[in-house]
């Protein structure tokens, strides 16, 4: 019996995401006396997946069809049942391939599922996890009454945790062949050269009182000087000032990043629903009574195109002292 | 092509959230209702790809699986544009549920739409369920769509970008952001014509649910924010390295 992580192959890279899903399950099969295993689907080299050894994971599963590029759930799904036929817990990214796969799986594997949970099982009998509901405004404990359990992982909720050990890479054969992959692509865009807003662990966002996209050089500027991704409000992107993948909020993306700048967000409640679960919020905002600095934990009451000049210098300052 | 449109009836999106005395339930007084807002961009999407290509779209229709109460919310569905509906008479007790209730009556479709998750649990569950009880294959962040030469094609957003993607039918789209801009909102005419429109109601079947929430708890509250003045700016980042350990 196993614990299993599907690990996202990004063109044979192993992103943060997939060593903190590694870090997850190797956490989780020590609670509950298991194996912790990863299943690695499409072309990946041994040394990328032996980096998973890092984080406790001792046998990675792997079958090389690059037809798995694909992002066809409903072959993904059949893969990962063959894999995880003695699993007792598989755990999914809660990215858009973990979102339409692992419903599919749990169908496949008779396994109750619950998405987006945020960290270890509060009991393992009954298995009980956390999650959040009602779109950031209450958090549910979901109880999974059948033996094999399937999951996805909130990105940033259980963080890397080292674990050494040798892990030992295993070909598989998933049972898919061509015949089982339906869809194909016809064209990729892909964002290059930029901090992901799903992967970022700063986020610099700006609302409709930053006045202008004009003024968005600053926002900017101190996101490439903190590492960070830029985010906006939905009217900032409903307008087009700012492309409709940096929305964030109930509607837009959801993130959690270990700090959230909001500057000249009024804080209405479905922008909350998108980034309440970052772990601190700064807030810039001219009127002392927007709901932004109820959510905030840092906070200037004023003009965001004033301090952010003020920040951008601060910041410049630290890195010079380093 | 014949589309279907899997209907949540969910709070609407102001709403309080209250449980009851033991929080293990979701409290429903004063609540309003409302189509899950992803399911109305994609109403609205096929709405409008029925419309700028004659015969492309044969028909659209709109399921939910819940009791009566949710009619209104299938009716302001149907007063939007849809051409018919039905409901299962369930209580939707978790995805795998309204999952197990769709599949038998969802065959006859040729494009099958939900929306990524239910503003209420954010489940991210019935569509890709009913797609693998259909054995169909099924796209997930779908943000796009279009009929072009009889064929449907889909933009999904992946880690890092987007494609373009086609897929034989029957197909399931997950639906998220970008599928249509605004809501369409019902017009006094399309309200008159919804009372007339078909929408039937199913019996169930036993099925059981496999995963139930044991409580709630309301988000722990927050410390008090620490302001600084517009002067004081530097001394923010400041704290936010020394203090909060963020930077
Ligand atoms: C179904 C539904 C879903 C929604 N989903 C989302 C979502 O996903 N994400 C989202 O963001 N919104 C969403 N909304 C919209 C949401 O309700 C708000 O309208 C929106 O978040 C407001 O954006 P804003 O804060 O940028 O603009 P505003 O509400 O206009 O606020 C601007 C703020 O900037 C401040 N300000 C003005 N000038 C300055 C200055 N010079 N310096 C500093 N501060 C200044 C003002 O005091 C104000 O607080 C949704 C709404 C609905 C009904
Ligand atoms: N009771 C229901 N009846 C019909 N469709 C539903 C129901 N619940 C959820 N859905 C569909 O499934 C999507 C995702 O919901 P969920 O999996 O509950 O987060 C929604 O956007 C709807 O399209």
């Amino acid at each position: 019996m196993s614990v299993i992580a599907y690990i996202p192959n990004q063109e044979g890279i192993i992103k943060k995401a997939g060593f903190e899903l590694a870090s997850f399950a190797a956490a989780l099969a020590e609670k509950m006396g298991l194996q912790a295993k990863a299943v690695v689907l499409g072309p990946m080299a041994d040394e990328e997946m032996k980096k998973l050894g890092q984080y406790g994971i001792a046998k990675v599963m792997h079958d090389a069809n690059e037809s798995f590029g694909l992002l066809d759930n409903r072959a993904t799904a059949k893969a990962l049942a063959t894999a995880a036929a003695e699993a007792s817990v598989v755990v999914l990214a809660h990215n858009n391939e973990g979102k339409g796969v692992a419903p599919r799986l749990a169908l496949r594997l008779q396994a109750g599922y619950v998405s987006a949970i945020s960290g270890l099982p509060s009991s393992v009998e009954p298995f009980v996890v956390n999650k959040v509901v009602f779109t950031g405004k209450a958090i549910g404990h979901a109880s999974i009454n059948t033996d094999k359990k399937v999951v996805t992982l909130s990105f940033n909720s259980f963080g890397l945790h080292e674990k050494a050990v040798d892990a030992t890479i295993e070909a598989f054969n998933s049972g898919c062949s061509a015949s089982d992959f339906a869809l194909s692509v016809q064209q990729t865009q892909k964002v290059t050269g930029k901090v992901l807003l799903s992967e970022a662990e700063i986020v610099v966002s700006g609302g409709r009182g930053m006045k202008s996209p004009d003024n968005w050089g600053a926002i900017e500027e101190l996101a490439n000087l903190l590492g960070a991704a830029t985010a906006c409000s939905r009217p900032v992107s409903d307008e087009g000032w700012r492309p409709h993948g940096e929305h964030v909020g109930q509607t837009g993306k959801i993130i959690a990043p270990n700090l959230y700048f909001a500057f000249g967000i009024s804080g209405a409640i479905q922008h909350l629903g998108g980034v309440s679960g970052s772990k601190v919020i700064v807030a810039v905002n001219k009127d002392p009574e927007a709901p932004i600095f109820e959510a905030a934990d840092y906070g200037i009451v004023g003009d965001a195109l004033k301090v952010l000049p003020e920040f951008i210098e601060a910041v410049k300052e630290l890195k010079k002292s380093h | 092509m014949k589309v279907l449109i899997l209907i949540g009836n969910v709070p609407d999106t102001n709403t309080k959230v209250k449980f009851n005395a033991d929080r293990t339930a979701f409290d429903t007084a004063g609540v309003q209702w409302i189509i899950n807002p992803w399911d109305e961009l994609a109403l609205t999407r096929a709405l409008e790809v029925k419309e700028a290509q004659a015969g492309a779209i044969e028909s659209i229709t709109v399921a939910n699986v819940g009791r009566v109460e949710t009619e209104a919310t299938l009716r302001k569905a149907l007063a939007i544009g849809a051409d018919k509906a039905f409901r299962i008479d369930a209580d939707p007790a978790d995805a795998y549920t309204v999952a197990a209730q769709l599949a038998p009556h969802c065959k006859e479709y040729d494009i099958i739409f939900a929306g990524v998750e239910a503003s209420d649990y954010n489940g991210n569950a019935v569509g890709p369920m009913l797609a693998e009880l259909l054995d169909i294959p099924s796209i997930a962040g779908v943000s796009g769509f279009n009929v072009e030469n009889g064929k449907a094609v889909f933009t999904r957003e992946i880690d890092g970008g987007s494609q373009t993607v086609t897929a034989p039918v029957p197909v399931m789209a997950i639906v998220q952001k970008g599928i249509a801009k605004e809501p369409r909102i019902p017009a006094m005419r399309g309200i008159m014509m919804a009372r007339t429109k078909p929408l039937q109601v199913i019996p169930p079947q036993a099925v059981d649910a496999r995963m139930k929430y044991a409580g709630f708890d309301l988000p722990p509250a927050k410390a008090a924010c620490k302001k600084f003045t517009e002067e004081q700016a530097r001394e923010l980042i400041h704290a936010l390295r020394d203090e909060a350990k963020a930077l």
